[in-house]
């Protein structure tokens, strides 16, 4: 591999941006590129929007909107035009996870609550177990998977059920539905995936990481689930009704240095990788060929790519790291 | 290891004073900007923008170590502070009054992302000084948390008789000969003295001779011990560490805390250790200088632990 070729590199394609400090999530929102920082600014297409609070911690970014939670236990809505909404209010409590869902629906957690709020504005909540810090909402349909210590929950706000529980020792962190809602994948503390295939709860292993795996996404086609926490970009393949047990994966973007961020193209096969010494590559799935959108950060060794998110189109990726470093790759 | 954010934990039995610390710490001017996460909302009055709320969520590891529990909380708060970095110089972690401290120390030695950002600078315990006798008898958290210190305030001196002062801090020395004592009203005590020590505290326990550890035992305790070790010279790394290795995993669920600096036979460098339990975390730090005697030295504080086996094992790893 070679990072430093000019013929395979789309380092002029890249505008900088200032972020000024850890970003937490990046976006586009109404082609505009957005930026959220852990010191609680939000950049949308440049111009910087303060919250009022010491810290963001959770952001994601819906059609319309920047939905947000910071330290003081707020959830916000922060608008194209960057006006501000606050949809709860936990007290001070931080919020630890966040997940959007159809139709508008939101879920947070802190502590050992878990909320969900559908598109209406009508409000449920869970008393968990334990705390969660990963949330996400099943591709279709109003039911949430909630990872914890001891597995998963999967709630179905809407009814009076009992959540549904997918058991699995040890600490669960990030939690993801494949498309198809056939699969339910959380990352561990064990710096380890684990897996289960639906409705059977077919538990799937997949380990070897050297580090936490805290970047998981998936092919546009629902086929492949790129992941961070190695010196590559580990990409399971679930295409078959069994997903990825007795498979190997596939390892793209080796170099000598971690993954901090992947983030899979909208429409095609291919996934850009974010490493923890600030280099970015875009890699094709089907034949491994890289393309360099972002050098490594000599003198600043530790600057992790945190964030890194494609376009609704896949034209334009944007990224953030650990240091306050931005930018917007445009594809030529 | 510099650019590591300092930790300290702050464990000390119900009423004991430890909110009272806090208080302090976050009101005095002392130039510096404290995180604090706090066990309980509330306690401490102050609106402060780096005060979390934690819920001692407990786990163990899935590692196959059965004493190695850590604090999850503690790794999604301290990984949600290091997104932060730059606005704070030290993080200082509350526990409740019955907490045992491993869980909190060990979440520093095993997670591999807290690690790379902070270290566990001192325990620091809160003891009452006319309710601590007491405590030690009928309350195994309260040894416990008195074994694991580094720093101990004899807190609320003015209640007690100078004689009841000198029987409780005899009791202490039963338990915990190495932790540095302060005695202190209303938990004051001077701020450099309990943050940020550094290997000050590491270097000042293992000056401590054994021999005045063994004449010192008048008030033994029946079930915690202390064992300091010291060899006039170096250790042999080969002999060393399988050794200890063995002996943590063996014997981890009843060694509390173990320390050393030691000598290894042709390295110029100290290694320094300490560890929880069956965690141990030791690295090559600074220079032997010239001025200084090159010895190695261990300390272990447990229950039940078996001193001549320890003493002998050591001894044989001399280089």
């Amino acid at each position: 591999m070679n990072t430093q070729s000019a013929a395979t590199s789309l380092t002029d394609s890249v505008a900088p941006l200032e972020a000024g400090a850890h970003v937490i999530a990046a976006g586009f929102l109404r082609e505009a590129p957005v930026l959220v920082t852990g010191d609680g600014d939000v950049l949308i297409a440049g111009t910087r929007h303060q919250i009022g609070a010491d810290a963001a911690l959770v952001a994601k970014l819906a059609a319309d909107a920047i939905i947000l939670g910071d330290d003081r236990g707020r959830i916000l809505r922060i608008g194209a035009d960057g006006t501000q909404a606050a949809l709860a209010d936990e007290k001070g409590r931080w919020i630890d996870a966040l997940a959007l869902g159809p139709d508008g629906a939101i879920a947070w957690s802190c502590g050992k609550r878990v909320v969900a709020r559908d598109g209406k504005g009508k409000v449920k909540e869970l008393a968990a177990v334990s705390t969660s810090q990963g949330l996400a909402f099943r591709p279709k349909g109003y039911q949430l998977a909630i990872a914890q210590n001891g597995g998963a929950l999967l709630w179905m706000p809407n009814t009076e059920a009992p959540p549904d529980k997918l058991d699995w020792k040890g600490s669960h962190l990030d939690i993801t539905w494949s498309p198809d809602a056939r699969f339910v994948i959380t990352s561990m503390q064990e710096n380890a995936l684990h897996g289960w295939r639906l409705p059977e709860k077919q538990h799937m292993r997949m380990s070897g990481y050297p580090a936490k795996s805290r970047s998981l996404s998936w092919s546009h086609d629902g086929n492949w689930l790129a992941t961070s926490g190695a010196d590559a970009c580990i990409v399971w393949p679930f295409g078959s009704k069994e997903g990825p047990m007795g498979k190997a994966p596939r390892e793209c973007g080796v170099r000598p240095t971690r993954v901090s961020a992947v983030a899979c193209h909208p429409g095609s096969l291919v996934i850009a990788i974010g490493y923890e010494d600030g280099c970015i590559l875009i890699c094709r799935l089907t034949d491994a060929s890289e393309l360099l959108v972002r050098p490594p950060e000599r003198d600043r060794p530790r600057d992790s790519v945190t964030a890194l998110t494609w376009d609704a189109k896949g034209k334009r990726l944007v990224f953030g790291t650990a240091e306050g470093a931005a930018g917007v790759l445009t594809l030529p | 290891m510099s650019d590591k954010i300092p930790v300290t934990v702050l464990t000390g039995y119900l009423g004991a004073g430890k909110t009272t610390l806090l208080n302090r710490i976050l009101t005095e001017q002392h130039g510096k900007k404290y995180a604090v996460i706090v066990n309980e909302f509330g306690e401490v009055g102050i609106d402060n923008e780096l005060v979390v709320g934690a819920d001692e969520e407990v786990f163990e590891m899935n590692n196959g170590c059965i004493c190695c529990t850590v604090r999850g909380d503690l790794i999604r708060i301290i990984e949600g502070l290091m997104k932060r970095k730059g606005r704070f110089d030290a993080i200082i972690i509350e526990t409740t009054g019955l907490a045992d401290p491993a869980p909190v120390a060990q979440t520093f030695f095993v997670d591999q992302d807290v690690q790379d950002n902070a270290r566990l600078d001192a325990v620091v315990t809160v003891a009452d000084a006319k309710w601590l006798s007491a405590r030690l008898k009928d309350a195994p958290e309260a040894k416990n948390q008195i074994a694991f210190a580094d720093v101990i305030l004899l807190n609320k001196v003015d209640l007690v008789t100078p004689k009841e002062l000198d029987e409780v801090e005899a009791r202490i020395r039963a338990i915990n000969p190495y932790a540095t004592i302060h005695r202190t009203e209303r938990s004051q005590v001077a701020l450099d003295a309990i943050l940020n020590r550094g290997a000050f505290d590491l270097e000042r326990v293992l000056e401590l001779e054994p021999a005045f550890l063994e004449e010192d035992n008048h008030h033994h305790d029946e079930h915690m011990q202390s064992v300091a070790l010291k060899i006039p010279g170096d250790v042999d790394p080969e002999k060393f560490m399988p050794w200890v290795n063995e002996l943590v995993q063996r014997d981890g669920p009843n060694i509390l805390r173990s320390k050393g600096i030691l000598a290894f036979k042709d390295e110029p460098k100290r290694f320094v250790f300490q560890g929880v339990h069956m965690i141990l975390d030791g690295d090559l730090q600074r220079d032997w200088r010239a001025d200084e005697k090159r010895e190695s030295k261990i300390v272990f504080i447990g229950r039940d632990l078996k001193l001549d086996e320890i003493r002998a094992g050591f001894m044989a790893c001399a280089a």
